[in-house]
């Protein structure tokens, strides 16, 4: 009698999708295919991935998956990277690269290695993009769960340790990914380090990625904690340039963040190559002029000596 | 990672209509880590023989200086003008001297060859890194990028293209390619070999 009443009662989305549940828990259907877990619902529902049928998978999976064991094994990660992130006075600045390599292939210039975790939580990407993709999305999830059970937002330090605690449940199966947990909580600005073999640190600057070296040369001799916003944006963007520029696995464009007391904030994307010549265009804190291509040819390179007019 | 690709680099040499384009990249690497944006590949053996070396920079510098050494005796013990094609085989005999332990370079040549009526023809030719000759019409890729190159090449290249335009081809050709090779890059340098002059022209490419 009552599916008899709904069935004529007026259209209503709310009617409509109880039928449809009702409709599915009889055919015994799962939330998992009504998408309701955005691809999640394995771990919503308490179930686990599947995990190669042999005695010691995690060796298994060490000998297919890790390339730094074996080059010749089968599953190729992606490791080319340069991103950073660094704590001061005005918040914390993200920076990373946008170049996508497969051996020495150029995959892609356009990737996106800042995740968006939530308006006040950013991680960056290096190592296996659909390993930081994944985790750092149900990492969004349990932020989000975390928010709702405790009315207040999740510190960066327990999001970070969530995340690193996670991912050391995988450790040895090939979870690849070196990343920095980025955001602003009751504490102020925090950057905390995550990497797939477990390792959680909390610091004011990192780097990560095959261009780090390059980019914590720049870093490291314009860092203080008094930088004011300009000059920590212009920072970031030339750390990721140098990077760029002298690291073959890094480079195409730079994308910078800054995150203050309420939330990231996008600042913007630059060509790489642009900055070498012409510099970064008109953005707060960046001297005017390309960063490379002047001093090379205008005098303060051995080659080309400085013209002196008569 | 093969030793061919230490120090990356390409090159890559095109056929025209009564001219011959040759042109290299200007990266010298270590792996990953770029050392010097203006190490050129491609060297005069002739006024209208030049010669691209991509490979192992040690090598690289070591047979641009046995091939001047071999050219100088050549015209000292023959005073006659050397043609690409005797170079060719000059080269080829020299890479396969070293059989069993060899250079890790891919010699590319691009040439006009007298004929006999006197006119000058366009030649070009590649060879492996133990002198395999490989004469092509067309267009000879080698380096760190030749599989790109070849890809965009056999998009590009078409044949009778005046000096002009075949500048253009190899230029676009070149700098696209090394675009989608993390090795290659950071500059380019473009030969263009007519009977009467030589026009070099450097390139501004992509710095990352």
């Amino acid at each position: 009698m009552n599916s008899f009443a709904t069935k004529f009662s007026p259209t209503d989305a709310d009617i409509e999708l109880r039928r449809a549940q009702e409709i599915a828990e009889e055919e015994g259907m799962s939330d998992v295919m009504w998408g309701s877990e955005a691809g999640f619902g394995n771990l919503v529902n308490g179930h686990a991935f599947n995990i190669p049928s042999v005695p010691d998978p995690s060796s298994f999976l060490r000998l297919h998956t890790d390339d730094h064991a074996d080059p010749n094994c089968k599953i190729k990660i992606q490791h080319g990277t340069t991103t950073l992130a660094f704590r001061f006075q005005g918040g914390v600045i993200v920076a990373v690269d946008s170049r996508a390599t497969a051996g020495s292939y150029i995959a892609s210039g356009t990737v996106k290695k800042v995740i968006e975790i939530n308006p006040y939580l950013l991680g960056t990407m290096a190592g296996g993009a659909a390993d930081c993709q994944y985790w750092e999305t149900y990492l969004g999830i349990q932020c989000r769960l975390h928010e709702l059970r405790n009315k207040e937002r999740i510190s960066v330090a327990a999001a970070s340790k969530y995340l690193s605690n996670l991912v050391y449940g995988y450790k040895g199966m090939g979870l690849s990914m070196g990343t920095m947990i980025c955001g602003w909580d009751k504490t102020g600005p925090a950057v905390f380090y995550v990497d797939s073999d477990g390792t959680r640190l909390k610091g004011d600057l990192f780097s990560v990625g095959s261009g780090s070296t390059f980019a914590y040369g720049v870093l490291d001799q314009g860092y203080r904690w008094d930088l004011t916003d300009a000059e920590a944006q212009e920072l970031g963007r030339r750390s990721i340039y140098a990077a760029g520029h002298r690291d073959a696995f890094s480079g195409n464009t730079c994308n910078l963040y800054h995150v203050k007391e309420d939330g990231w904030k996008f600042i913007g994307n630059y060509d790489i190559t642009k900055m070498h010549y012409d510099g970064p265009g008109e953005v707060a804190g960046a001297p005017g002029g390309g960063y490379g291509y002047d001093v090379r040819t205008q005098g303060r390179f051995s080659a080309l000596a400085p013209t002196v007019p008569a | 990672m093969s030793i061919m690709d230490h120090n990356g680099g390409s090159v890559i040499a095109m056929a025209g209509k009564d001219c011959v384009a040759i042109a290299s990249d200007l990266r010298l690497g270590a792996g990953a880590q770029t050392i010097a944006m203006n190490f050129e590949k491609v060297f005069p053996v002739t006024d209208r023989l030049y010669m691209g070396l991509p490979g192992l920079a040690t090598d690289v510098i070591t047979l641009r200086e046995k091939f001047r050494y071999l050219t100088n005796m050549f015209h000292i013990k023959e005073s006659r003008p050397l043609q690409p094609s005797t170079f060719a085989h000059l080269l080829s005999s020299t890479l396969y001297e070293r059989r069993f332990g060899p250079y890790f370079c891919e010699p590319v040549l691009a040439g006009l060859e007298l004929t006999p009526s006197g006119t000058y023809q366009p030649y070009i030719a590649g060879t492996d890194l133990i002198g395999c000759l490989n004469f092509a019409k067309d267009f000879i890729v080698a380096g760190t990028a030749s599989d790109k190159l070849f890809g965009v090449a056999e998009g590009l290249w078409e044949p009778d293209l005046g000096p002009e335009d075949l500048f253009e081809t190899i230029s676009q050709t070149l700098l696209n390619s090394v675009d989608r090779d993390a090795y290659s890059g950071w500059g380019a340098i473009v030969h263009v070999i007519t009977a009467d002059k030589v026009v070099t022209r450097t390139l501004k490419g992509r710095m990352d």
